[in-house]
């Protein structure tokens, strides 16, 4: 398997300029000729859409949605980073690269990180240029607030809705091309099968989710932005429909998987509160710009949050951490909360959970800015609990929300099926072993407004494409296989719920393969999911037909794959014998508790490849070298 | 808890639909109401039925895919609230639930409680939107915008796309939603240049879709789960009018230059 990462030759601040200045081109005239398949409709995916379409090429885009707007991009709530360096802060394309990598636990590339920061400054430039209502200040400019892991306010927002302010944004630069006929859109279709022919990505399988109809698309080249899989947790701040099924089936046609294991639990979410839940809803990590972290400093302290004076609270991450205090990074603030807990210091009816108290930031600014800044998450957090915040404490706790894994791609983001090109949280490039609070946005759209349309080009004017008859071996093997799929789902009639499984192999994933891990767990991971999957395809029960709008037979295809990547994360997180960033093995830890990496024997990408069922996957390695930055222990204290 | 639901079964867009009842026992009233519907969901599975169809995607009311009409109040009785956001403690121990989909000639049911709400992606496709293709954009703080108006604008780039307007309005009017997407991009420097064709052309896709006309009940800014106010729909009446006004102009073979200088140049 061939993991060149192609990273252009050159100074890191030359890479991407001089990467675009030798790249082949397609000439204007000739761009109508080209057909590009774009699966998945938010950040990346409209955005990718889009600008393509605005190029010239034909684009036809796919959403499993009603509507490409409703996109999980669309739930992000926090802000978007970008070097502008507005605020004077001694802010830098150099220092947000820097702190990118070193948040990541240095497990990503120097290069693409680069050009990540680099382009962030363009995407502010085109979001405003759009119409997107950031946050401005009383002199007309924008404004911005810090967040995890940086000592510099570089973040956007727009309220606690910046995600879906973004995304509205591509959605109606997508709208206007698809009036403009530039761009098919197809929505309510879900991609099922990737169509490989001579070792290219040739086109997909869709089903049309209401008429139940399998169809066929080809085209030149085949992006997916199909967003992580952390639903493989059952409980988890992704919107119930996120599924891995087209990067699992890009997998299985070739595509290597990287760096399953590596998922982020992102630290202030609302806690579980019964057995019937269905997710778990995240409160932005902007709230600890003004919020403070605490658990009682006794065990097992039950008086209410007002009854504890000061001197017996712990504000745990301030102490641990002073530089960053409450804006440690992710990983971080969320093995912290796991410790206290464990510790028997949770607070709440389950224990698990800590406060995250707005007490002092209203006492200072007063309750209308907190309300001006924060509002719409106040509410939300009212909504579910029926606590008002502003009076009593927030209780969260961590909770899986972003997978940082996903498929390998190179510099010009394409996996190993030449054609088959991969943006935003589907693939694995940006953000190492964590990714920074703010930083999924500005991959997305960097992905899509501006790496991609620059690289299908690249990609296109290097080769010649034939048409391919509609009664191809393989995309008549493609199409078998789907409606084969089906029918074996429909065929089963057992008697267990489609979701009862999905809750299992959340439980296993969760109690094996979440915050911490460590060998023994994760060999017991592996000995269940196997039983768990058998039992799925003997047991369950799917009802309703093929030929029909049928919602548990979509979540029953999802299920079916979860239940294979699930074993792929285990197995991964298992030979990853070291700790970095998220992916905390209990054995290689410092005194301290911080995670110890291995840089000696694991500085470097895992990337899967399928093997056939039953058969083990093979791990190969992407060394990861750093020319510019020094390999250093992560150190937010 | 317990209730009695009444919910709305259609088997597709042709078929004829019926409420049928269905009993909800042992609710807890920290459930979402989608959650208990996953419940009852879960007992008709296992039962040999088949579940009711019903339309989620984010469950933290943002996304905008969710929407029921419960006892007659699109998205329910709370206020600000999304059916996906609405608890169960919202309701009384006991109570009937009539829950049925969207009414709209406009939102045809595709089955049970799912609505085809594409008409709202089409009034966008006519003009919802600033031409500003990738790559040509200035520097972000080039043009600095009051912070009323950028705040008003935010207020109005809210609206989430669900419909709940639409179903509380009695003539099943789109307004808010349009509306709310004309004094976004309106209130902004950079919306002005098709400020006026925008305006004319969303409203135009938005009568062939076949929605109705405002007339001032009001009903959908209360069903609003993001408050949504109907001073937006007032400011799309406004420009619309002025629009039509440039283009009767235009076509009568006015200076096109003077038109449009009567436009406002930062708009509110």
């Amino acid at each position: 398997m061939d993991l060149s990462s192609n990273i252009p030759s050159g100074p890191l601040e030359k890479k991407w300029e001089k990467h675009r200045s030798e790249m082949k081109l397609v000439n204007p005239a000739n761009k109508r000729k080209y057909t590009i398949i774009m699966v998945g409709s938010g950040l990346a995916g409209a955005g990718g859409a889009a600008s393509m379409a605005e190029l010239g090429y034909n684009v036809k885009c796919f959403c499993y949605q009603d509507s490409p707007r409703r996109a999980h991009s669309i739930a992000a709530q926090g802000g978007i980073n970008a070097a502008k360096n507005y605020r004077n802060d001694g802010d830098s394309v150099l220092r947000l690269f820097y702190d990118t990598i070193k948040g990541g636990d240095f497990r990503a590339r120097e290069a693409n990180v680069y050009r990540l920061a680099e382009v962030s400054v363009d995407i502010i430039d085109q979001c405003v240029a759009q119409g997107v209502p950031f946050a401005r200040e009383y002199g007309g400019l924008l404004d911005n607030r810090s967040f995890g892991g940086a000592q510099v306010s570089r973040t956007f927002y727009a309220r606690g809705q910046t995600g879906q302010q973004l995304l509205l944004g591509a959605y109606q630069a997508l709208e206007r091309q698809i009036g403009l006929g530039q761009v098919e859109m197809f929505t309510y279709h879900e991609m099922q099968e990737l169509i490989v022919i001579d070792g290219r990505a040739r086109g997909i399988v869709v089903r049309d989710m209401v008429t139940g109809e399998l169809e066929t698309h080809m085209a030149d080249a085949v992006c997916l932005a199909t967003g992580g899989y952390g639903n493989v947790f059952f409980l988890a701040t992704n919107a119930k429909g996120c599924n891995t099924t087209a990067i699992w089936r890009a997998y299985k046609k070739g595509a290597a998987f990287a760096n399953p294991c590596f998922t982020q639990i992102h630290p202030t979410c609302i806690p579980v509160t019964g057995p019937y839940q269905s997710k778990l809803t995240l409160m932005s990590e902007s709230l600890r710009n003004d919020g403070r972290i605490w658990v009682p400093k006794e065990k097992g302290d039950k008086r209410p949050p007002g009854d504890i004076p000061e001197e017996e609270r712990d504000y745990y991450l301030e102490r641990m951490y002073p530089s960053f205090g409450n804006l440690a990074p992710r990983d971080i603030s969320s093995r912290a909360a796991k410790r206290v807990c464990d510790e028997g210091r949770g607070v709440g009816p389950t224990g698990l959970g800590v406060y995250l108290d707005f007490h002092d930031a209203i006492a200072r600014l007063g309750k209308k800015k907190i309300e001006e800044k924060y509002r719409n998450l106040f509410e939300m957090y009212e909504r579910i609990t029926d606590e008002d915040p502003y009076k009593v404490p927030m209780r969260i706790y961590p909770a899986t929300h972003y997978t940082m894994g996903g498929l390998w791609v190179d510099y010009d983001l394409m996996s190993t099926i030449p054609g088959l090109f991969v943006l935003g949280e589907a693939n694995f490039s940006d953000h190492g072993a964590n990714r920074l609070g703010a930083s999924a946005l500005m991959q997305g759209l960097a992905d899509g407004y501006f790496v991609i349309p620059d690289t299908i080009g690249n990609y296109l004017a290097r080769e010649k494409f034939e048409q391919i008859p509609e009664d191809h071996p393989q995309v008549r093997a493609a199409q078998a296989a789907v409606a084969g799929r089906t029918q074996r789902l429909l065929g089963i009639q057992g008697r267990r719920t489609v979701t009862s499984f999905h809750r299992e192999l959340g439980k296993i994933m969760w109690d094996h393969c979440g915050m911490a891990r460590d060998k023994k767990g994760l060999e017991e991971g592996l000995a269940k999911i196997p039983g768990l999957r058998e039992e799925f395809w003997n047991d369950v029960r799917v009802p309703g037909s093929g030929s029909e709008l049928n919602q548990s037979l979509e979540v029953a295809g999802r299920v079916a794959d979860f239940l294979e990547l699930g074993e792929l994360m285990c197995l991964d997180a298992l030979e990853r014998d070291e700790s970095c960033g998220c992916h905390f093995r209990t054995e290689h830890q410092m005194p301290d508790g911080e995670a110890r990496r291995n840089d000696k024997d694991f500085c470097h990408v895992a990337a899967w490849e399928y093997t056939g069922e039953g058969s083990k996957p093979i791990r190969h390695v992407e060394p990861l070298t750093y020319e510019n930055v020094e390999l250093a222990v992560r150190s937010y204290k | 808890m317990n209730f009695t639901l009444r919910i709305w079964r259609q088997k597709d867009a042709k078929s004829e639909g019926r409420f049928v009842t269905y009993g909800a026992k042992d609710v807890k009233e920290e459930m979402s109401l989608l959650e208990m519907l996953d419940v009852v969901n879960k007992g008709l599975i296992e039962r040999g039925e088949e579940p009711v169809a019903f339309d989620f995607d984010c469950r933290e009311g943002i996304c905008g895919t969710c929407g029921v009409v419960i006892n007659g109040r699109a998205h329910g009785p709370r206020a600000k609230t999304t059916a996906c956001q609405l608890h169960m403690r919202s309701f009384r121990d006991g109570d009937t639930l009539t829950i049925e989909p969207w009414r709209a000639v406009a939102f045809p049911v595709v089955k049970d409680l799912i609505v085809d709400r594409s008409a709202f992606d089409r009034i966008i496709a006519a003009g919802g939107f600033i031409s500003a293709p990738i790559g040509s954009a200035p520097d972000g703080n080039a043009i600095p915008i009051p912070k009323e108006n950028a705040d008003l604008a935010m207020d109005a780039a809210s609206c989430i796309g669900c419909g709940a307007c639409v179903a509380a309005c009695p003539n099943a009017s789109a307004m808010l939603f349009v509306g709310a997407k004309i004094s976004q991009l309106a209130l902004l420097p950079q919306g002005q240049p098709e400020r006026w064709d925008r305006v004319r052309h969303m409203v135009a896709q938005m009568d062939a879709e076949g929605f109705g006309t405002c007339t001032n009940h009001g009903e959908c800014e209360a069903a609003c789960p993001k408050s949504l106010r109907v001073e937006f729909i007032a400011r799309m009446n406004a420009d619309f009018m002025r629009a039509n006004l440039i283009a009767g102009r235009r076509a009568a073979g006015a200076e096109e230059g003077e038109a449009e200088g009567e436009g406002e140049g930062g708009g509110a």
